[in-house]
C-alpha cells in the first residue's frame, strides 16, 4: 500500500469513464495551426477502481448473491454503475494498465482487517470499518491502476463525449493557466475555439491525466475567432466581428472564470485578429497588421486600460514566458523577437530579428539533439500524417524542402525548461516534467500540402510529437484571419531551397508563419544572441532594419567606416606634428575611495574618482567630480558639477572616514552622495580640494561676512552661510535646500553670532570660545585656511553605555537577564550592545582620554553605586530600590578628546551652557555701544559679559546675574529683552535690561506651556520663541513695549530640535525629522515661510540641509531684500536660468556693498 | 549608427590639418610667420582660433587689431558653419593643409556675423542641438533636460577640441574618452527614439551647396517612407536635392563618409 503515492487516492476517482472526444481530427485550416499542449514527461498512473459489493444473508453470510433491488455486485462508488472487473476499459488508446486489480485494504486512510472489506446496514449507506451484528451489507474497494502512455507521441484527444455537446472542428487551441496562484501543481487549462466560433473548456487536464476529460462549452457573446490563454489568469479572445472578450473571474476555485467583458478594438475600422497574452501583458494585431500593446492589464484588471500602438507590422504576435514577445512580421516574414522587455517595461523597445539562417538550418535539420542543446527551438508546424514520430533525418527529400528549424539559440541564454533528450524516449518514467507549452513555428513555404507527409524532425524532448490526421485542412475560414489568405499564397515560394547548392543570400530568408515563444524563458537582462550572426551589424542598425536588410546595413557600415578612416588617414597621416587648436590644461586628482550605492541593498562598493578642473571660457573655473563605479559588471558613472555642490559634510561613522556631498536636489532627496576613503588624511584630502573647488567656482573665500548663517553639525563640525538678500524675502525667498555651507574648522555645540562679526561657541565640553575672524583650519590646509587665527582646538566629551541586571529569588541581581531582555551592557535604548571593551570613541577622530566610570548624575538619581531601578525594562527608573522593582541599571561614562584646529580662541575660565548675543536692528549699525552678551554657565548661573566689541569679541569680564534656580538656556532679543529657561522648565523675563544697565533688574516669572517644560528660548527682534521638551514650538502671543513678557504660549509646531530668531524675527530651526524621498533624515535645517509683521508665526517650513544638524544660528543675518532691489535680484535670477551659482554671486556682491572684513 | 562608437569616435576625433597665414596687405611690424594648427572639425573656428589671434597679434599694433575672420580663397569663413563643413564645401579637392587667410582689417558685414565672445557660439550651436530636436522630437527631449545637461553637452563640445596636459599619457587618453563619453552620455538622448515609433519625427538635416546662391536646402523629411520604407540619404537627395546625385546614383551615403544622423548631428 504505502509503495502507492497517496495522491492517486486523492485523485478519488471511482471507476470513472473518461469523457468521449468527437471521432474528428484536432485540426486547423491550412496555413494555421499550432499545437501547445502540456507536455507532461512523468508518467502518472491512475488508479481505475471498482467496488465489489456483497450482501450477508443468514444462511451463507456475505455473499455476492445481492438482493433484486441491490446494486450491482461489481459497481462503481455510487453503486448505480454495473462496473465487474474485467469491464473496467481503459479512457482510450493513449493509457494501459500499470497492475492487475488488488484489492484495497485501506479504508478511510486507516487499514482494514478481513480483506478490506467494509460494513453497512444497507446499501447505500455509511460503512464502518468493523463489522456489527447489525450489518448487512458489506463492499470493498478493487483498484487498479492506470497511466497515461502517449508520452512523447501525438495523441489523439479521445472522442467519447456525449454527440449533442461535439465541439465543431477547433480553430484554436491555448494551453496556459499553470501559474494561477495557488492551484494543484501540474493543473493546465486549455481552451479551444472551434469554427463555429464557440469556445471550450477542457476539464480536468493535468500533468497525469493530460488528455483531460471532458469539453464543457463556454457561453460567448459571439462568435470566437481566436484565444490566448496565459500563464496566470489572463484569458482573452478574439471575436469575428474585431473585438476582443476577456475572461473575469479566472482563479484556483474558479479556472473557467465567471463572466466575459468585452474590449474594443483599437479603431473600428479595423477589428483585432489576433491576440496574445501573457502573465500581466496583452498584445494583439489588428486587420491592418498593426501591433497593439494593451496598457495597464494586470491580475485585478485583466481588460486593461487602452491601446498603445507599437512599431512594426506583424502577421501574428505571441508571448512567452516572462511576457517576452515574439512575431512575424508581416513585411519580410521573418521572425522578430520583442528586445527589451522588462517587468518595468513590459512593452520592450524594439523588435529585432532573429537571425535564421538556411546554411545552420540545413546541416542541423533534423538533428534534433541540436536544437534540444539550444534549449529553444522553431520548428515546423505539425501537418501530414501518420501516427508515429517521423524523424526526417531518415527523409533527406521532405529536409531539403523543408526550411526547417531555426538557428539554435544559445543555450546560456536561455532559461532550459526541461532536460534534454532524443525524441524517441517515450517510455514511461522519464525525465522531469516541464509545464511549459512548447513553441512551434511553422515557415509558410511548406503550408499547404495535400498528401500527408511526415512530420518534421524536429521533435523536442519535452514534447515530442506525433503526427494527427489533417482531414479538412485548407478550408479557408470566411473571415480574415492572422494572415491566413497571405499564407497560403505564399506556398508558391515553397520550392526554393531544393538542389541549391550556393548559400543563400542573406535576405532570402524562410518565410515564417507561425512562432511561439511559450517554452523559451527569456531572462529580462540575458545577452541573446539570436540576432548577431551577420559580422559587424549595430543593433540599432538591425532595429531599423524592418525594409532595409542587414547585409545592406552592414555594407553601408563598413563603408562609412573606411571612408571614415581613409580620412583621417589622408587628413592626419602627415600632420601629426601639428599643434591641436586649443589646449587647455586641466587639473586632474584621481583616486579611489568607496562609495555608498544609490541601489539596494545599500552598501560601500569601490570607486574610481576623478576631479577634473578647468578653466572655462570665461575665466571661470569649472569642476566636475566623476565617480565611476561598475554594477553588474557595467563600467557606469556619475558626475557632480561641484558649483551646484550646496554642502560637502564629514559623516560621522565608527569604522570609515566618510563624507557626504549634498546638491540642491540631493538635499531635497535626503540623499547625498557618500564618498569614504581608507585613511583620515585621505578624506582631508578630498574634503579640503572639493570644498575649494567649491568655493572657487562660487566666488566665496576668506572669512564669513558677519551677516552669515552659523551651523553645527551632530559631530561637532561647523558650517557658515552666506545669506543671499532674498534669503527672507517675504515673497520669494530663497529655497533653502539652494544655500551652499562651507565648513569653517573647530569643533562645537552651540554656535551664536550677531551681525557685528561678534561669533561665540561652546563646546562639548563646556568650553566658551570666540571666532577670531579666521577661516579654514581642521582639515583645511593652504589656499582653503587663513594663515594667521587658527588655534588649536580640543573638545572632550564623554560616551555613555549602561550596564543593566535583573533580580532574581536566588542570587538577587545579577548580569543574568531574561531571554528576552536587553543586553546586559547597552546603549542608553538597550538595542544596541556596547560593552565596555567593545565600545569605541564616536569617530576615529576622538581618542580615549579616560578609563571607564560611573556615572552618578543621570536624571532620576542613582543609588550609591550609581543603580538605578525600575519595575521593568524599558521604564523610568528612579535612585531607590523598591520592593516592586526587578531591574536596575547603572550608567557608565568614558571620556574621550578630539585635537582639531580652528579660528577660536577659549574664553576662560567659566564653562557655559548657553550664550546669546544681542542680534543688531536692522539699520542699526555699530553706535558705539559695547554687544550685549549673555550666558549659563555649565551649573546653570546666569552671566553677562561685559565689553564685547567687534575689536575685542571675546569681551572683558562677566558679571554675574542673580537667580533662585539653576538656568538652562538664555536669549537677548533685538531690544534688550531677555528671556531664560529655567531647569525646572518655566521662563523668566528680565526686567529693565539696557545699555546702561547691562544685567537689567529682576526676574519675571512666566509660566511653561501647560503640561510642558521649556528648555530652550529665542528672541530676536520682537518675536519670542520657545522650545519645549518634547519639540513643541511656542511662539509668545501678546508682547508689546511695554508688556514684554507676553500674555500666552501659542504652539506652532512640533518635531522641532532647535530654534533660532533672528534680526528680522525669522524664524529657522533644525527639525527633528524630515521625509525626503530616498530616506528620513534627522536634524535638518528649516526655514519658516511666510513670517510677516501681521502674521509672526508664519505658515510652513521650507525644508533645507541635513540630516544630521544640531544647531544653527540666523541671529546675524540682518539682510533684508530691499524691496526693488529683491525684484530686480528675481529677474537676474530667472535671467541666468537658476544658474546655481546664482544666489552665491548676488550673495557676494550684496557682501560688498555693505563692506564685508575680508581677509 | 548612434550606438556605432567606431564611427562616432572617428567623426569626433576629426582633425583638419590648417595653415593660418596673415593677409598680405595687413600692417605688421615684423613679418608674421604662418601658423600651423589641428583644427577640429566638430567645432566652430572662433571657439578653436586663439592661439591664431594671439600668435598673430604678437607682430601687430594694437591699433590695427579690430574682429578677427577668417577667409579661404576669396571666401570669408562663415564661424557659424562647423569647420568640417566649411572644409568639404570649400576645400576638400585642395590640397593639404588647409590654408587659411587672416584679417583683422575690413570685416565682411554682408558676409560674416560678429562674433562678440564664445557664448555667442555656445548660443549658436544650442540653438542648433534644439532646431534639430524640434525635428526629431517636437523638442520634447531637450525640453526635458536639465541646465546642467545642456551645459554637459556644450562643455563635451568645447573639450573635443581641448588636449589634456596632463603629467601621465594614460590620464589624458582616459580623460579625451570620458569627455567623448560626457557629450555622448547627453547627447544620446537627443538620438533615441521611443520604441513604437519607427525613427525620429524628422530627420533634421541640411544640406550646403557651393553651386547656388541658397545658403542651404532644409525641408521636413520623415525618415520612414508611407510605405513603411525606410529612407536612406540616397532617397533625401533624390528628393530634395536631386542635382547633387552622382549619375550611377549610389545609394550609400557619401559626402564626408558620415550618414544621416551623422550628418544632422554636424548641422
Amino acid at each position: 500500500m504505502s509503495s502507492r503515492p497517496s495522491r492517486h487516492r486523492e485523485a478519488g476517482q471511482w471507476a470513472r469513464a473518461w469523457p468521449p472526444l468527437p471521432a474528428r481530427p484536432l485540426g486547423r485550416p491550412a496555413g494555421e495551426g499550432r499545437l501547445g499542449f502540456p507536455a507532461a514527461e512523468e508518467q502518472s498512473p491512475r488508479p481505475g477502481r471498482s467496488a465489489p459489493a456483497q450482501r450477508w444473508n443468514p444462511v451463507g453470510g456475505f455473499c455476492e448473491k445481492l438482493l433484486p433491488s441491490d446494486r450491482w455486485p461489481w459497481s462503481d462508488v455510487s453503486g448505480l454503475q454495473h462496473r465487474p472487473l474485467d469491464g473496467v476499459a481503459l479512457p482510450s488508446l493513449h493509457w494501459e494498465w500499470e497492475s492487475d486489480w488488488y484489492v484495497d485494504e485501506n479504508f478511510g486512510g486507516e487499514p482494514t482487517e478481513k480483506g478490506g472489506w467494509t460494513y453497512a446496514i444497507d446499501f447505500p449507506a455509511t460503512y464502518t470499518r468493523d463489522k456489527k451484528w447489525n450489518s448487512c451489507v458489506r463492499r470493498r474497494r478493487w483498484i487498479r491502476y492506470r497511466r497515461y502512455k502517449s508520452r512523447d507521441s501525438w495523441a489523439k484527444i479521445p472522442s467519447k463525449d456525449d454527440p449533442k455537446q461535439l465541439p465543431d472542428p477547433f480553430n484554436d487551441l491555448s494551453v496556459g493557466g499553470w501559474e494561477i496562484t495557488d492551484e494543484p501543481v501540474g493543473r493546465l487549462s486549455v481552451w479551444a475555439v472551434s469554427l463555429q466560433g464557440k469556445v471550450w473548456y477542457r476539464e480536468d487536464v493535468s500533468h497525469p491525466n493530460p488528455e483531460g476529460s471532458s469539453w464543457s462549452l463556454m457561453d460567448t457573446p459571439a462568435e470566437a475567432a481566436q484565444i490566448s490563454c496565459g500563464p496566470h489568469d489572463l484569458l482573452w479572445v478574439t471575436l469575428w466581428e474585431g473585438q476582443a472578450l476577456v475572461r473575469e473571474g479566472i482563479s484556483r476555485n474558479n479556472p473557467k472564470g465567471s463572466s466575459w467583458s468585452v474590449v474594443e478594438p483599437p479603431t473600428s475600422e479595423n477589428g483585432i485578429m489576433h491576440v496574445s497574452v501573457g502573465v500581466a501583458v496583452v498584445w494583439a494585431i489588428t486587420k491592418d497588421r498593426k501591433v497593439w500593446f494593451r496598457r495597464g492589464v494586470n491580475s485585478h484588471n485583466p481588460c486593461g486600460t487602452s491601446w498603445i500602438e507599437m512599431v512594426g507590422e506583424m502577421t501574428m504576435v505571441n508571448v512567452g514566458l516572462n511576457d517576452q514577445v515574439w512575431g512575424i512580421s508581416c513585411d519580410d516574414r521573418a521572425m522578430y523577437f520583442r528586445q527589451g522587455v522588462t517587468p518595468s517595461e513590459l512593452s520592450g523597445k524594439t523588435w529585432k530579428a532573429i537571425v535564421a539562417g538556411r546554411e545552420s538550418d540545413r546541416s542541423h535539420s533534423g538533428s534534433s539533439l541540436s536544437l534540444l542543446s539550444a534549449g529553444c527551438f522553431f520548428g515546423d508546424e505539425v501537418r501530414g500524417s501518420g501516427e508515429s514520430c517521423a524523424p526526417s533525418d531518415t527523409d533527406a527529400s521532405s529536409d531539403a524542402e523543408r526550411p526547417g528549424p531555426d538557428q539554435p539559440v544559445p543555450a546560456e541564454s536561455l532559461d532550459c525548461p526541461g532536460d534534454p533528450k532524443g525524441s524517441s524516449a517515450s517510455g514511461p518514467g522519464t525525465s522531469r516534467t516541464t509545464e511549459h507549452p512548447a513553441e512551434v513555428a511553422s515557415p509558410a513555404t511548406q503550408t499547404p500540402r495535400p498528401e500527408p507527409r511526415p512530420g518534421p524532425a524536429c521533435t523536442p524532448a519535452e514534447v515530442p510529437w506525433t503526427n494527427i490526421d489533417l482531414k479538412e485542412p485548407k478550408k479557408t475560414p470566411s473571415h480574415p484571419l492572422a494572415g491566413l489568405p497571405e499564407t497560403t499564397g505564399l506556398s508558391s515560394l515553397e520550392v526554393l531551397p531544393l538542389g541549391l547548392e550556393e548559400p543563400y543570400g542573406a535576405d532570402d530568408h524562410p518565410l515564417w508563419a507561425w512562432v511561439s515563444g511559450g517554452g523559451c524563458a527569456v531572462e529580462a537582462h540575458s545577452v541573446l544572441k539570436w540576432f548577431s550572426v551577420q559580422l559587424g551589424l549595430s543593433p540599432s542598425v538591425q532595429t531599423l532594419s524592418l525594409s532595409i536588410t542587414p547585409a545592406q546595413t552592414a555594407a553601408w557600415r563598413k563603408q562609412v567606416f573606411q571612408q571614415l578612416t581613409e580620412r583621417t588617414k589622408r587628413e592626419l597621416e602627415n600632420f601629426r606634428h601639428y599643434e591641436q587648436a586649443v589646449e587647455q590644461s586641466v587639473w586632474v586628482k584621481t583616486g579611489t575611495l568607496q562609495w555608498w550605492c544609490n541601489w539596494k541593498p545599500h552598501k560601500w562598493v569601490d570607486v574610481r574618482v576623478a576631479l577634473e578642473q578647468f578653466t572655462g571660457h570665461d575665466g571661470a573655473r569649472d569642476s566636475i567630480l566623476f565617480i565611476y563605479y561598475v554594477v553588474h559588471e557595467e563600467k557606469k558613472y556619475i558626475h557632480v558639477f561641484l558649483n551646484e555642490v550646496t554642502a560637502l559634510v564629514p559623516v560621522l561613522n565608527e569604522a570609515k572616514h566618510s563624507f557626504a556631498l549634498y546638491t540642491p536636489e540631493r538635499t531635497r532627496q535626503r540623499w547625498p552622495v557618500r564618498l569614504a576613503a581608507a585613511t583620515e588624511q585621505d578624506m582631508n584630502d578630498w574634503l579640503a580640494l572639493l570644498s575649494l573647488s567649491c568655493c572657487e567656482s562660487r566666488k566665496v573665500h576668506g572669512r564669513p561676512s558677519p551677516q552669515a548663517i552659523w551651523s553645527i553639525t551632530c559631530k561637532g563640525d561647523i558650517f557658515v552661510s552666506e545669506p543671499s538678500p532674498d534669503l527672507e524675502d517675504p515673497a520669494h525667498p530663497l529655497p533653502c535646500d539652494q544655500m551652499f555651507w562651507r565648513q569653517v574648522g573647530g569643533h562645537l555645540r552651540v554656535v551664536e553670532a550677531n551681525s557685528r562679526g561678534v561669533v561665540w561657541g561652546i563646546g562639548y565640553d563646556h568650553t566658551a570660545w570666540v571666532y577670531t575672524g579666521g577661516y579654514g583650519g581642521g582639515c583645511f590646509q593652504g589656499l582653503a585656511s587663513s594663515s594667521s587665527n587658527i588655534y588649536t582646538q580640543s573638545d572632550v566629551k564623554s560616551v555613555y553605555i549602561y550596564e543593566n541586571q535583573r533580580w532574581n529569588p536566588v542570587t538577587g541581581y545579577t548580569s543574568r537577564g531574561l531571554p528576552t531582555d536587553r543586553y546586559m551592557w547597552s546603549d542608553a535604548t538597550g538595542l544596541q550592545e556596547c560593552t565596555k571593551a567593545s565600545t569605541k570613541p564616536p569617530s576615529l577622530q576622538w581618542s580615549w582620554v579616560s578609563d571607564w566610570s560611573i556615572d552618578f548624575s543621570v536624571p532620576g538619581g542613582t543609588d550609591q553605586e550609581g543603580w538605578q531601578y525600575a519595575s521593568d525594562f524599558p521604564a523610568s527608573y528612579h535612585g531607590y530600590k523598591t520592593m516592586k522593582d526587578f531591574v536596575r541599571r547603572r550608567c557608565w561614562a568614558r571620556k574621550c578628546k578630539l585635537v582639531t584646529s580652528g579660528p577660536w580662541l577659549e574664553v576662560a575660565p567659566i564653562a557655559l551652557g548657553d550664550v546669546s548675543i544681542i542680534p543688531e536692528s536692522p539699520g542699526a549699525s555699530g553706535n558705539g555701544h559695547s554687544v550685549a552678551l549673555w550666558a549659563v554657565s555649565d551649573k546653570g548661573d546666569v552671566l553677562c559679559r561685559l565689553g564685547v566689541s567687534e575689536l575685542n569679541p571675546a569681551g572683558s569680564s562677566w558679571l554675574h546675574v542673580g537667580t533662585d534656580q539653576p538656568f538652562a538656556s538664555i536669549s537677548i532679543g533685538a531690544c534688550y529683552q531677555v528671556w531664560a529657561v529655567a531647569r525646572d522648565g518655566s521662563a523668566f523675563y528680565r526686567g529693565s535690561v539696557s545699555p546702561s544697565q547691562p544685567a537689567g533688574d529682576c526676574w519675571y516669572h512666566i509660566p511653561s506651556p501647560p503640561k510642558q517644560r521649556l528648555k530652550q528660548v529665542s528672541v530676536g527682534q520682537t518675536a519670542v520663541y520657545a522650545l519645549d521638551e518634547n519639540g513643541n514650538l511656542w511662539y509668545r502671543q501678546g508682547v508689546t513695549p511695554s508688556y514684554p513678557q507676553g500674555s500666552s504660549w501659542e504652539h506652532v509646531s512640533n518635531n522641532v530640535r532647535r530654534v533660532s530668531v533672528g534680526p528680522l524675527d525669522q524664524v529657522w530651526v533644525i527639525a527633528n525629522k524630515v521625509q525626503g524621498s530616498h530616506s528620513l533624515s534627522r536634524g535638518t535645517v528649516c526655514h519658516r515661510t511666510g513670517v510677516q509683521p501681521h502674521e509672526p508665526k508664519g505658515q510652513g517650513w521650507d525644508y533645507g540641509i541635513g540630516g544630521g544638524w544640531d544647531h544653527i544660528s540666523i541671529r546675524a543675518n540682518a539682510t533684508r531684500a530691499p524691496r526693488s532691489a529683491s525684484q530686480e535680484t528675481a529677474g537676474e535670477r530667472s535671467g541666468e536660468q537658476g544658474l546655481p551659482s546664482g544666489p552665491a554671486q548676488v550673495a557676494g556682491a550684496l557682501q560688498e556693498s555693505l563692506g564685508p572684513v575680508c581677509c | 549608427m548612434t550606438d556605432d562608437k567606431d564611427v562616432l569616435r572617428d567623426v569626433w576625433f576629426g582633425r583638419i590639418p590648417t595653415c593660418f597665414t596673415l593677409y598680405q596687405d595687413e600692417i605688421t611690424e615684423r613679418e608674421a610667420e604662418p601658423y600651423y594648427l589641428l583644427l577640429p572639425r566638430v567645432s566652430y573656428l572662433t571657439l578653436v582660433t586663439d592661439k591664431v589671434k594671439k600668435h598673430f597679434q604678437k607682430v601687430m599694433r594694437q591699433e590695427d587689431i579690430s574682429e578677427i575672420w577668417f577667409e579661404y580663397e576669396g571666401t570669408p569663413l562663415k564661424w557659424h558653419y562647423p569647420i568640417g563643413l566649411l572644409f568639404d564645401l570649400l576645400a576638400s579637392s585642395s590640397a593639404l593643409p588647409w590654408n587659411i587667410t587672416v584679417h583683422f582689417k575690413s570685416f565682411p558685414e554682408k558676409d560674416l556675423l560678429h562674433c562678440p565672445s564664445k557664448d555667442a557660439v555656445e548660443a549658436h550651436f544650442m540653438s542648433c542641438v534644439k532646431e534639430a530636436d524640434a525635428l526629431k522630437h517636437k523638442s520634447q527631449v531637450i525640453n526635458e533636460m536639465q541646465k546642467k545637461d545642456h551645459k554637459q553637452l556644450w562643455m563635451g563640445l568645447q573639450n573635443v577640441v581641448s588636449t589634456w596636459s596632463s603629467q601621465e599619457i594614460e590620464t589624458t587618453q582616459r580623460v579625451k574618452q570620458d569627455r567623448f563619453d560626457q557629450f555622448w552620455a547627453i547627447n544620446r538622448k537627443l538620438m533615441e527614439y521611443p520604441a513604437e515609433e519607427n525613427g525620429f519625427r524628422y530627420i533634421p538635416f541640411r544640406i550646403y551647396q557651393t553651386t547656388t546662391e541658397r545658403p542651404f536646402i532644409q525641408k521636413l523629411f520623415r525618415p520612414v517612407a508611407a510605405d513603411g520604407q525606410l529612407h536612406t540619404l540616397g532617397d533625401l537627395l533624390r528628393e530634395v536635392c536631386p542635382s547633387a546625385l552622382a549619375p550611377e546614383d549610389n545609394p550609400t551615403p557619401k559626402r564626408q563618409g558620415l550618414d544621416v544622423q551623422a550628418c544632422a548631428q554636424k548641422v
